[in-house]
């Protein structure tokens, strides 16, 4: 600002000098927005939540318990074990389908495609991350649900399994596109002394390029578990909804996120039940954001490492 | 006349602070009611506030979903007229309305027979009361269609689809089958509507369901019910205003206060042989059988 050319400019108030502040008055509040909404939905759900869990929830029954009867009489039960249980292993599961498919995709996008193959690749994969969740639910209650029933001889379709497949479908898009960028970012000049080597396409990629670009890699495959952790509607409408520790694949789950979207309409503000599915609330913004804070962490040490 | 009635109406909607009114149309006072409430009697509120509104041109009566719960809510924060509800107000809501200056007053309005849904090739002939406790309450130790006599070759295994514990229906099944003070049984496949539990017992060999009789349709089976060793009852209109289905239960409208002006026109109507004839044509019992 005290160079002489930002003080000439600064003397001269004219229409561009007040576009100028205008303009930076904007993007300034645009810029600091995500930090505004952050703290501002932090402050309304720890509002909402945070004197309930200090003063009446019991935090080891919840931790501890699967009994999630909230409208029971004559005292509800508030414990989260099965709910947590059942966001684990829908997440969990997603990962095993989503991380060897997207994985795959992004080496092939960033390593093998040329040309129109490696751009009509990305744009489908972009396009797969654009389909609304209701959709993606939709096709879990209606096409996979009679057909893991088919396949399996199991009474019934709405399972660990069914939202498994559809949040891996989900969460593989932004993998993807994460994946590849990590790869991208390894200079070729790790490609081509490898080549030089005599190293194979296999044993570059393996033995260099994976390796160069593994946090980023991290990185990707933690963004994928928080957009399954996060995911609300797919898995409400795939999973059964059903308040259930799942030992297997076939079994109905319910997913902390579901359970917010399932009750919190029909809750009496202020109520006890309404607070716990706060609380809920609060498990899932905390465990996202450390698994964010923790990707965003890798994303730049991978960077810095080779810089 | 018309317009003196109007007026009343307005001037006291006014001074209830309750709904609000619109402006005036062809120079005449136009009153608006808000009806919000339970997911069972949405279909029929709606339908009734269509009829109403060609019969009495005055009045416009807006209906929402969203649950009983919901409903009662929204009429103890004072933003609806008429809660519609599928169960009984519960004592902490009655305080709640009270601490808010809200008087609830109930309005029976129908019937509804609690159908109990499975596969339409479930061979089961009937079930009684303590059967369904034993399928769905936490000490029942019924799984498997085997238990209760029922042979379903490969698909033996019971598969329990309830309801989202606010719903009118979730308790209302709770009180009846398992006690005011029973637990269901966790695990069950908590879907969050009616249509949703037939649609899925429809599609799911294995399953039993429980939802409203205006729910049924041709591709799944409604079970009789028995009670007290009485012989089985098929659900219906007939039986449930007969009483003797024995899971049947009042549908109620709640207004703030004896309701007066249009909202006491609006009632009136509605338990008129006109308003019941509507209730019996979307499939749930009316109050008489005239």
């Amino acid at each position: 600002m005290s160079s002489p050319q930002s003080d000439r400019l600064d003397d001269r108030i004219d229409a561009a000098w007040i576009w100028d502040r205008i303009a930076r008055a904007v993007i300034f509040v645009g810029g600091i927005s995500a930090i505004i909404f952050v703290v501002a939905i932090f402050a309304f759900v720890a509002k909402e939540g945070l004197t309930f869990i200090f003063q009446k929830l019991d935090l080891g029954f919840f931790f501890t318990s699967m009994e999630w009867r909230p409208a029971q009489e004559p005292e509800p039960e508030f414990g989260g074990l099965a709910l947590i249980a059942g966001t684990a292993s829908v997440t969990g599961l997603a990962m095993l389908i989503a991380v060897p498919f997207s994985l795959g995709v992004a080496i092939y996008i960033g390593e093998f495609a040329t040309g129109k193959v490696r751009e009509t690749l990305k744009i489908l994969v972009e396009l797969l991350a654009a389909i609304p969740s209701v959709v993606w639910g939709f096709i879990g209650l209606t096409i996979l649900n009679p057909l893991i029933i088919d396949l399996f001889n199991v009474p019934v379709g709405l399972t660990v399994l069914n939202a498994g497949i559809i949040l891996g479908l989900m969460a593989a898009p932004i993998m993807t596109t994460i994946a590849e960028d990590a790869l991208k970012a390894v200079p070729d000049s790790y490609r081509e002394a490898a080549e030089a080597m005599g190293a194979t396409r296999w044993q570059v990629i393996r033995q260099v390029v994976l390796p160069s670009a593994s946090k980023g890699l991290v990185a990707a495959i933690l963004l994928g578990v928080g957009r399954g952790f996060g995911e609300t509607m797919a898995v409400l409408m795939a999973s059964g909804h059903a308040i259930n520790i799942p030992t297997s694949p076939f079994d109905s789950a319910r997913a902390l996120t579901a359970t917010i979207a399932a009750e919190l309409g029909d809750t009496a503000r202020g109520s006890d039940h309404y607070k716990a599915l706060f609380s809920l609330g609060i498990l899932l913004f905390l465990v996202t954001f450390v698994i964010n804070l923790l990707a965003d962490v890798l994303v730049r040490k991978g960077a810095s490492d080779r810089s | 006349m018309k317009r003196a009635f109007n007026l009343t109406a307005v001037l006291s909607l006014a001074a209830l602070g309750l709904g609000s009114c619109g402006g005036t149309v062809d120079g005449a006072s136009r009153a608006s009611i808000k009806n919000k409430g339970s997911d069972t009697l949405v279909t029929v509120a709606q339908a009734w506030a269509e009829e109403y509104s060609k019969v009495a041109g005055g009045t416009v009566v807006t209906v929402t979903g969203g649950g009983s719960g919901t409903g009662i809510n929204a009429m103890i924060n004072g933003t609806v007229d008429i809660a519609n509800a599928s169960r009984k107000m519960k004592a902490s809501e009655f305080d709640t309305a009270r601490a808010a200056g809200i008087e609830p007053v109930e309005h029976i309005v129908g019937f509804d027979a609690l159908a109990v849904y499975v596969h339409k090739d479930n061979p089961i002939e009937s079930i009684t009361i303590e059967q369904l406790a034993g399928i769905y309450g936490e000490d029942g130790t019924t799984t498997k269609w085997s238990d209760i006599g029922v042979d379903m070759g490969d698909n033996d295994e019971i598969v329990r689809v309830s309801r989202q514990n606010n719903s009118g229906t979730y308790v209302y099944f709770r009180n009846t089958v398992l006690g005011k003070q029973g637990r269901y049984k966790l695990g069950s496949l908590d879907l969050h509507g009616s249509k949703d539990v037939v649609e899925l017992v429809e599609k799911t060999a294995g399953a039993i369901g429980y939802s409203g009789l205006a729910y049924a349709n041709e591709h799944v089976k409604l079970v009789p019910v028995s009670i007290n060793g009485n012989a089985a009852v098929t659900p219906s209109v007939e039986t449930a205003v007969d009483g003797t289905y024995p899971i049947a239960r009042p549908l109620m409208m709640y207004t703030n206060g004896e309701p007066t002006g249009a909202i006491k026109e609006y009632m009136d109507w509605i338990l008129s042989p006109t308003g019941q004839a509507i209730i019996r044509a979307k499939g749930y019992a009316p109050i008489t059988m005239d």
